[in-house]
């Protein structure tokens, strides 16, 4: 009973929202580097799988990809970023962790969004060349929205394992809430450790509800479902961090 | 003082590994148990709630969407939630990695007893069968190339996931992560990535290897 009110009064505290180390400063450090280290993956991952799964190549690589990405944990990516970092003479802190969710957040996105293009319907897209579509004209205006859930979908799937993975940063003395939960173990305070504990939780809850938001808002009308369009949504290499 | 002790370091000093192998030994060993266990009662606990779902369809819809919630939440936050209650004890780390298998066990499980066909349900039927005999005779067996693939990525999954229990000191190779970046050492580091991801390896090797025996009638097509 002792435990739940030192919680309640934790989150009461005005000194614990404010400041350097305060909930709100490391929320936003922790949702600013999600969204930094998640735009460059997009970045990195989406353009080059879209021009394969366009001219039909790659799904080996695709597969590799994924079954890689799920074998090697994201700890491990993540404290092997570190000697990285340093040799490349980049530090602690942020670096490690930000090429950690990078690498991270590549393979559902790239693997996904080749393989969901590579499986839109052969006919649709000869009929659109028929109507006399250029290639380009195929991939914006058929293939991409056809893909779309999926896409949607996987891009939902790595931005949640990212910011469970930009917990883990706070190992590599990275800020973020990740902080609570590893000085809470160090000192071996138990309302710290269930605080950073629960806020990361309610952050990677917030992050799915976000982004399915902006999928149900995002898909073409014709392509959702009466039932959820998630339900339909078969995703590779999806792993819990 | 820190980065110049990791810069310039060897990525391995095999001196280290052949001092630690008994070290090594013993985390792989508790790797494997805490894998296994976690596996075994998220494999009972996915079936029931499977068999369930089949029998009243409208509970598969609300067993998916709360598996799906504890599918979401970070590890590391709910071992953080769980040690004010379980301490930093087994059972903190197994309710956390069995909770991560149940999403993947029981998709995989509805959907491979979905896929039998219904005529060959009718006629296992017509030849008065039970509906006991049926599930264990006729369902189970032929669905099973999806559940295996369903526990083969719930396996590979819940290997990498034993890592970040380290940080409640029931980690198996893990340990050596974690003990790495607090010592700057990337020696241990390494030792425990790579242990962990060759131990994923085996066991999903280990169990295509099992599932061709148990279906030498099939040659399945492994949902990713």
């Amino acid at each position: 009973m002792e435990f739940i009110t030192d919680v309640v009064e934790f989150f009461a505290t005005a000194s614990n929202w404010t400041g350097s180390t305060g909930i709100i400063e490391r929320t936003l450090d922790h949702v600013g580097l999600s969204a930094l280290s998640m735009a460059v993956a997009v970045t990195i991952a989406v353009p080059p799988a879209l021009y394969l799964g366009h001219t039909g190549r790659g799904g080996f690589l695709a597969v590799s990809v994924v079954n890689i990405g799920r074998a090697v944990p994201s700890f491990a990516i993540l404290a092997l970023a570190l000697p990285i970092s340093i040799n490349l003479g980049l530090g602690l802190g942020f670096w490690p962790t930000f090429l950690a969710l990078v690498a991270l957040a590549l393979p559902p996105m790239f693997t996904n969004t080749l393989t969901s293009i590579g499986e839109v319907d052969a006919s649709t897209v000869e009929a659109a060349r028929g109507m006399g579509m250029t290639e380009a004209e195929i991939l914006r205006r058929i293939e991409i929205p056809i893909a779309s859930p999926v896409i949607l979908a996987a891009v939902r799937v790595a931005a949640v394992q990212v910011v469970a993975t930009a917990t883990l940063g706070a190992l590599v003395a990275w800020g973020g809430l990740g902080r609570y939960i590893v000085d809470g173990f160090s000192q071996r305070d138990n309302v710290e450790v269930f605080v950073g504990g629960l806020l990361v939780a309610l952050l990677a809850i917030a992050t799915e509800a976000f982004f399915s938001a902006v999928e149900r808002r995002v898909v073409p009308a014709g392509l959702t479902r009466p039932s959820d369009i998630r339900a339909e949504v078969q995703l590779r290499g999806q792993v819990p961090v | 003082m820190i980065v110049a002790q990791l810069e310039g370091q060897p990525l391995v000093r095999w001196d280290w590994v052949f001092d630690h192998l008994d070290d090594i030994w013993n985390a792989t060993a508790e790797h494997l148990a805490l894998t296994g266990i976690a596996l075994g009662l998220g494999l009972l606990i996915s079936v029931g709630l499977s068999l369930l779902a089949r029998r009243y369809r409208k509970t598969y819809t609300p067993i998916t969407w709360v598996t799906g919630i504890l599918y979401t939440i970070p590890s590391l936050a709910l071992f953080s939630i769980l040690v004010p209650i379980t301490g930093l004890s087994i059972v903190t780390a197994e309710v956390g990695l069995v909770s991560y298998t149940l999403l993947i066990l029981i998709r995989n499980i509805v959907a491979g007893l979905d896929g039998v066909s219904p005529a060959i349900r009718e006629a296992a039927e017509g030849m008065g069968y039970t509906p006991r005999k049926i599930l264990l005779e006729i369902e189970i067996p032929l669905a099973l190339p999806v559940i295996i693939a369903g526990i083969r990525i719930a396996s590979v999954t819940t290997i990498g996931l034993v890592t970040v229990a380290a940080i409640i000191g029931k980690g198996g190779l893990g340990f050596f992560i974690l003990q790495g970046l607090r010592r700057f050492f990337t020696t241990e580091i390494v030792v425990g990535a790579v242990g962990s991801v060759v131990l994923a390896v085996v066991i999903d090797l280990s169990l295509v290897m099992i599932e061709r025996a148990l279906t030498p009638w099939a040659r399945a097509k492994v949902t990713l």
